[in-house]
């Protein structure tokens, strides 16, 4: 990978910062290290020559991994709603939303 | 609104969410309910949490097949992707849905009047949770905020896409219809487009007459009843016939239905067309139903509604479209109890079509074999089509054994020796006319019978004594 296409610890901030997690600097500085393990990793398999072989989807010879139909406890609304920033009537309260849901 | 412009022909295709009455959701054990307080079945997977892992329901993955064979798809090995988009009705910020290898392709849906219906495929997804908009009159665009349930999110959908083969809104409003009946007869859906559990989207395009060109199509949303689907389709179409005819063009976009006001207002335009960045989902595995699966799922299929359209208007002897209230209503159960306890099955059809189905839920109550026993009585004569519908009137009412009910109303049938003595009487009261009905004058077979009725205030019944008539006059 070239070097000014590595991540930084400035994209691992502001990563953290779109997924509302509040990570320490150190934290910040584990995890571009780690990010940056994982994406060199990448690297490695691009490197390969695979002009001519199908895509792969799932690297295990399985199908028809399934569950039984059985209800199974859901979480405490209380629980689920003390993770969002703002929450009304027992909902999740966000931003308007621009444009329109698929 | 003027009618549709006769140099213009309407073309439709729809696309039908069916939410699959499972237990539980698609890809975790949260229980797929309606109308429970928000958030409350919900969990790490269902809420996108990290390191959550999907387990696809095995029973979503059957009534999906059974869809597929009750629209005769071929049933194929499928993958799931995910379809990439960031509203927040869906906190993974992606929706599970099969994209281009769907588990059912190329099947067809014959309309009651026999025209078939190309299905293009029928694949499975999971729902999105639902998003109420605050402010801003509840519309999207100016709302101040938005509040989300995921109790919706990732309930297990079949989304069937037919092929733009609808020539007319009427035409579409059938599709849907016969549709809704096959996916409750294989027990995928409840039906219930008002709760959302049936939901449809039409693309409409019109074309000059003639024409095998496709014009530009605009999707049509927010169809939440047979109504407003034949409603919204005829009205766009003219919409479009009038903005070619005026010269203009007819822009590709998302329009909704407003009911109120009878007409579509444009939403999103489509030029801006989403890239949803498909790949397929890691986290699941290809699904492959074995021959032996399939099979078992085949055979667990009752009769679909053609099939049983067809076999009460045998039995009936009457058109198929004649049944079709029966069969809608899911009261065959009636009339065939009725024609295996050897009564008239045409009887039973008008009694369950004019009476019964006046009140479909009560409807469901009545005992089939008490139907029939009172279809019986009113077939050999032992009670009038007006005393019949009274008492089947009552056992809708509370049940009930009907010879029981006739006993209290003083419907005794007259026995034949009664009904002899008064024809006997009206007879001899009425010489002339029984010599014109001897020589054939079949016009007074009407008015002996109005006599004898006249006579017993209605208590005879008229078939009963026409038979009569028809031996004296021998
Ligand atoms: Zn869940």
């Amino acid at each position: 990978m070239p070097e000014r296409d590595r991540i930084t610890s400035t994209d691992v901030a502001h990563v953290a910062r779109l997924a509302c997690l509040d990570l320490t600097d150190e934290e910040v500085e584990e995890y571009t290290v780690q990010l940056r393990d994982v994406l060199e990793y990448a690297d490695v398999v691009a490197a390969l020559d695979t002009a001519g072989i199908p895509p792969t989807a799932h690297p295990l010879p399985l199908v028809n991994a399934l569950r039984e139909d059985e209800p199974r406890p859901s979480l405490d609304r209380d629980e689920v709603l003390a993770m969002a920033p703002e929450v009304e009537n027992g909902r999740f309260r966000v931003p308007r939303i621009l444009g329109e849901a698929p | 609104m003027a009618e549709s412009p006769a140099s213009w022909e309407t073309v439709v295709g729809l696309e039908v969410h069916c939410e699959l009455r499972t237990e539980t959701k698609l890809f975790c054990g949260c229980r797929n309910a309606f109308g429970e307080e928000p958030n409350t079945n919900v969990c790490p997977v269902c809420l996108g949490l990290p390191g959550s892992l999907p387990v696809l329901n095995r029973r979503a993955v059957e009534l999906a097949m059974a869809i597929g064979e009750a629209l005769h798809c071929e049933i194929r090995p499928s993958l799931f992707h995910r379809k990439n988009y960031f509203y927040p009705d869906m906190p993974k910020d992606y929706q599970v849905s099969q994209y281009d290898e769907p588990i059912n392709v190329d099947g067809w849906l014959e309309l009651p009047d026999g025209t078939r219906i190309g299905i293009v495929r029928a694949h499975m997804e999971e729902d999105t949770g639902k998003s109420t908009h605050m402010g801003g009159g509840g519309r999207i665009h100016d709302a101040a905020y938005s509040l989300v349930d995921y109790n919706r999110a990732g309930v297990p959908l079949v989304e069937i896409v037919s092929h733009p083969e609808l020539r007319s809104g009427e035409q579409a409003r059938q599709y849907v219809s016969e549709l809704r009946a096959i996916l409750v007869a294989t027990g995928a859906s409840d039906g219930k487009m008002e709760e959302g559990s049936l939901r449809v989207d039409a693309n409409v395009s019109v074309r000059p007459a003639g024409s095998d060109a496709y014009g530009t199509r605009c999707e049509v949303k927010n169809l939440n009843s047979l109504r407003s689907l034949g409603r919204a389709i005829e009205h766009e179409a003219i919409r479009q016939a009038r903005v070619w005819e005026a010269g203009d063009v007819v822009k590709q976009e998302t329009r909704h239905w407003d009911e109120a006001n009878d007409r579509t207002v444009a939403g999103r335009s489509k030029e801006e067309a989403n890239d949803y960045r498909y790949f397929p989902e890691p986290d699941l595995l290809p699904l492959a139903p074995s021959e032996e699966w399939l099979a078992r799922v085949r055979s667990s299929l009752p009769p679909m509604p053609a099939a049983r359209r067809a076999r009460l208007a045998e039995l009936a002897g009457t058109e198929p479209r004649e049944v079709a209230t029966v069969v809608d209503l899911q009261l065959d159960h009636l009339v065939l109890a009725a024609a295996d306890a050897g009564a008239d099955a045409n009887l039973a059809v008008r009694r369950v079509t004019n009476e019964v189905a006046a009140d479909p839920v009560r409807a469901r109550q009545l005992d089939a074999a008490d139907f029939a026993k009172l279809v019986l009585l009113e077939a050999k004569g032992a009670l009038t089509p007006t005393q019949a519908k009274q008492v089947l009137a009552e056992m809708l009412d509370g049940g009930g054994d009907p010879e029981a009910i006739a006993r209290d109303r003083g419907f005794e049938a007259m026995d034949l020796g009664a009904l002899t003595t008064v024809l006997d009487q009206a007879i001899a009261a009425h010489p002339d006319e029984w010599e014109r009905l001897r020589d054939g004058d079949q016009k007074l077979m009407g008015f002996f019978v109005g006599q004898v009725m006249k006579a017993t205030r209605g208590q005879a019944d008229g078939r009963a004594v026409s038979a009569l008539l028809r031996q004296r006059g021998r």
